[in-house]
């Protein structure tokens, strides 16, 4: 017998017990979530993440398609709080200046400090017009320096002088909800069609089943491959995108709808949806009420899980040339700027994106761990 | 206490486990001690700690339980003693005693054996473990003690895996690899709770024997007294993680000092005779006409192989069953694990289809329906008539729902009430079945299971039911809740003139409880009768068999070893 079980282990507190005995189960949910510090930290990254990629242009600095011809390859500067002068110091946030000299005899640029010249930064300041969440323009950044004529490079500048911090905040948003929609996408495909195995199970089930078996059976990256090399170059960008989403989801909706159907089939045996059948309660009634809510959780945890899957295969897609083409920027396609010795030797710096890469998954990878660990309060 | 020297001494033990809200002392100051050679029931109820004082002797209590206190003195053959409260649970020293000199078995044989090994592996393990012996000398002892727990052409039986064994049989697996290294100590932790009465009888006979052969001291955990009565020399009760009484069985059992030990025994002996509530009933004069007609119904299941889905036999779980019940009348159905009762149950709710025969249903104003070949609106009026109380209190409530949503589920599909008026109405049923109605926003998990299953009781009479096809309902609770939920249930069959098919695998809810019984075994229905007759004086062999294999709580008159067995004929 089981000495201790969650409901029934006299609690010490009397106020505990009536706090969880009117706890919904997103409520239980959330206290257990709460306890896996690892996934609070994942859970907080992958929110700001996304709040990135709502607003990417208010957190850039610089237009991230600005080319700057004296800035090619320009290193990465730091920011600095605290200025010294003669009379003492004061918090005034700034960057050292940069001066591009050329190597007389190989006309190598290089880039030495300027001690003369600071640029210094402000708070929302004036920068490049943009559309903020595609309700109004204006030109107010979060950050940037304070005279709009003036550059600044966090995180250096690529070949052609752009400014990589301002790109990797542009690419987020791409990278970031190509996840999402792809996600969703396959979320509908799976819950459709593994709703419809699980529910009426039988041949319908069989046939489904062996469909998903052969989709998982598919090598993904030559058949995105083919199919990203099958979309013509000559369609607009967003016709891409939208695309590439689509034969990313392709392949994952199929775990999906696993999940969906491994819960459809366990639950239609519990006594509490028999109960509820014998209630006269309708199918629909059945599945939205009854069923649904016991497996949402768990749904929304698979899908925590698939979005870095997705993130990384349109990475590698982007990387190897055939995902989403400039002027679109997305972490695989600012990766691509590093795929030569040469110009890691130059410009480290424009790996930078690769660590925006790891971040978000890991972020996810914990978000989606503990939402599944969180995802049924009942059992112990 | 027996006057022997004690081999196994428990003082002032504390195990507590750090839960989100506190932490729960399990065991909460325990003392008591094994005689040797004698056999020492542990009883109490769910919650007792009474399982997780038999797992600290081996120091194998669950994460994140921890023993807090205490001693648990082993006096060893050699006249040397052990603390093993203060050993190291991983360590060398408890790993040569577990299974060497104190031998553990299981409530339940079908996940504490592993599936992927041969019986005679798993059995022969523990002396090549422990005595060093070689594969073939392993193989001849487990052979040896295969026989020794009576199990039939033990050669053949070491080369079986356990999947092919009943439960029973496992239980004797079990039992034999715990006896593999000749153990001064056994501790049963209620090895036949998951067992049908027949099986148990054979399994406390088999470890009583075994017991006196091999001079063991036995430490049987139970929630059950009539176990307790039978096999038990001393007793211990425990309640709440603390000892109530200890002391031989019959002067416990003839004058209990405690007054949680007196409640047990009584709610036990309460359900050695017929209920007094039906008892104080008049009958009617005439017997009105059946409220249900069960005619020849069968329900058959294909036993299908390969992908062709070819059919290469069937399972007959309910075979050619007639039965009457009439208005206001309790019809028990009983039978052990696999005897049909419950698809027979399930059968009437039409939860699942029966393959053959007719359920004929008397509607209120005298009309008659074939529930078996009902469909569409007619079965969902029929549903609303004939309602289902399940055995698992835990898996029959949503646990997402609020339990003023579950118990006004039914109104509010069914169009009868919402609102205001839904409100009261499940107040009211939650006050008729005993629950506060101010819990109505509580979830299923913080009730109790028996305050869950008066839940689903208000459930089933949420739409004035005329019969209510109750499974096992009981099966799940102690015993103290047990006598007052039949209570209830018999309360509101005068109060409101229900009809109960009762399924149990318990004799004395059975007595207790039913007007008529029917006795079911491998799908059929061996005997009907009156419950007063069936249970004392029964006419076929099988009912006989299985009554006198029912413990009772009388010490003094010890009979599981004088008992009928039944040979089904052959088929």
């Amino acid at each position: 017998m089981n000495a201790i079980q969650p409901g029934a282990a006299a609690p010490t507190e009397p106020h505990a017990i009536d706090r969880t005995a009117a706890a919904s189960q997103w409520r239980l949910m959330w206290w257990n979530f709460r306890r896996h510090k690892l996934a609070m930290a994942g859970g907080i990254i992958v929110l700001l993440l996304y709040v990135v990629a709502l607003v990417p242009d208010f957190l850039a600095t610089t237009d991230p398609g600005k080319q700057n011809a004296r800035a090619v390859f320009h290193p990465p500067q730091m920011i600095r709080l605290i200025e010294t002068t003669e009379d003492g110091w004061r918090i005034r946030p700034h960057v050292q200046a940069m001066r591009l000299t050329r190597d007389r005899v190989t006309l190598a640029p290089t880039f030495t400090p300027d001690p003369s010249r600071k640029i210094y930064l402000g708070f929302f300041v004036e920068g490049y017009e943009y559309e903020l969440l595609g309700l109004f323009t204006t030109s107010i950044h979060l950050f940037g320096p304070e005279n709009p004529r003036e550059s600044v490079f966090l995180f250096g500048a690529d070949r052609l002088g752009r400014d990589v911090y301002s790109r990797m905040m542009k690419a987020a948003q791409t990278s970031l909800f190509i996840g999402l929609i792809g996600v969703f996408l396959s979320l509908v495909i799976g819950l459709i069609l593994g709703g419809i195995s699980g529910y009426y199970g039988g041949r319908t089930d069989f046939v489904i089943q062996r469909v998903i078996e052969f989709v998982l059976s598919l090598p993904t990256i030559p058949i995105w491959l083919a199919l990203g090399a099958a979309l013509p170059q000559g369609w607009p960008p967003e016709r891409i995108y939208l695309c590439i989403t689509i034969i990313l989801s392709l392949v994952g909706w199929a775990q999906l709808a696993r999940v969906v159907r491994g819960r459809f089939l366990s639950l239609r045996t519990e006594d509490f949806v028999t109960a509820a059948r014998l209630d006269g309660a309708s199918e629909k009634r059945i599945i939205f009420r009854h069923m649904l809510p016991s497996f949402a959780s768990h749904i929304i945890a698979s899908i925590t899980l698939a979005i870095p899957a997705m993130i990384l295969a349109e990475t590698a897609l982007s990387f190897l040339g055939l995902g989403l083409q400039p002027p679109v920027i997305s972490w695989g396609v600012l990766l691509r700027e590093a795929q030569n010795i040469r110009s890691i030797a130059t410009a480290p710096w424009l790996f930078a994106p690769g660590g925006a890469v790891v971040v978000a998954v890991l972020a996810l990878n914990f978000l989606g761990d503990g939402l599944r660990d969180a995802a049924d309060p009942y059992q112990k | 206490m027996t006057d022997t020297a004690p081999v196994l001494e428990v003082r002032d033990l504390h195990v507590s486990f750090p839960t989100r809200t506190g932490v729960v002392r399990a065991v909460d100051g325990v003392s008591f001690s094994l005689a040797r050679g004698l056999t020492t029931c542990v009883v109490g109820e769910s919650g007792s700690g009474k399982s997780v004082t038999a797992r600290s002797i081996l120091q194998i209590v669950d994460t994140p339980g921890r023993i807090t206190g205490g001693q648990i003195l082993f006096h060893r053959k050699d006249g040397s003693t052990l603390d093993l409260a203060a050993m190291d649970p991983r360590g060398r020293a408890i790993r040569d005693l577990r299974g060497d000199e104190i031998a553990m078995i299981f409530q339940e044989p079908m996940s504490s054996l592993s599936p992927v090994h041969k019986v005679g592996d798993q059995v022969g393990e523990a002396v090549r473990l422990h005595l060093g012996l070689s594969r073939r000398q392993a193989r001849e002892r487990a052979i040896d003690l295969l026989a020794s727990v009576e199990i039939p052409d033990p050669h053949r039986a070491v080369d079986r895996y356990t999947f092919e064994f009943s439960g029973g049989m496992r239980q004797r697996v079990m039992i034999a690899m715990a006896l593999a290294c000749d153990p001064a100590v056994l501790i049963a932790d209620e090895p036949t709770t998951a067992l049908d009465v027949t099986t148990q009888a054979e399994i406390l006979d088999l470890i009583g024997r075994l017991q006196q052969q091999r001079g063991m001291t036995v430490m049987f955990i139970t929630h059950d007294m009539g176990v307790v009565a039978e096999i038990a020399h001393d007793v211990v009760v425990m309640e709440r993680g603390k000892v109530r009484e200890s002391g031989p069985v019959r002067s416990l059992f003839a004058s209990p000092r405690d007054a949680y030990t007196r409640m047990l025994l009584g709610n036990v002996t309460k359900l050695e005779r017929p209920s007094d509530i039906r008892l104080k009933r008049v009958e009617p004069p005439v017997p009105p006409p059946p409220i249900l007609r069960i005619e020849n119904l069968s329900m058959v299941f294909p036993i299908v192989k390969g992908i062709m889905r070819r059919k290469v036999g069937e399972v007959r779980a309910v075979d050619g069953v007639t039965l009457e019940v009439r208005p206001g009348e309790t019809l028990g159905i009983v039978g052990e694990s696999g005897s049909g009762k419950t698809s027979l149950g399930r059968c009437i709710l039409r939860v699942t289809d029966p393959t053959g025969g007719a359920i004929h249903y008397r509607r209120e104003d005298g009309t008659e329906i074939d529930l078996a070949k009902a469909e569409g609106e007619a079965l969902r009026a029929a549903r609303r008539e004939i309602r289902m109380v399940f055995q698992d209190p835990f898996a029959s409530l949503n646990p997402r729902m609020t339990v003023a949503q579950i118990v006004g589920e039914p109104l509010l599909v069914n169009g009868l009430a919402r609102g205001a008026e839904l409100r009261d109405r499940v107040s009211a049923l939650l006050e008729r079945v005993g629950i506060e109605p101010g819990w109505a926003e509580r979830y299923p998990h913080a009730f109790s299971g028996g305050q869950r299953q008066r839940i689903c009781i208000a459930r089933a009479l949420a739409l004035k039911p005329r019969v209510i096809v109750a499974d096992e309902a009981t099966a799940a609770l102690d015993v103290s809740l047990r006598a007052r939920m039949l209570d209830l249930l018999l309360d509101l069959q005068d109060e409101l003139n229900l009809a109960y098919v009762f399924i149990s695998h318990d004799i004395s809810v059975i007595r207790y409880m039913c007007d008529r019984v029917a006795v079911m075994h491998r799908g059929k229905v061996v005997e009907t009768g009156e419950a007063t007759q069936v249970c004392d004086n029964p006419t076929h062999a099988y009912t006989k068999a299985l009554l006198s294999a029912v413990p009772r709580p009388d010490p003094e008159a010890r009979r599981i070893h004088l008992r009928h067995r039944y040979v089904a004929a052959a088929e």
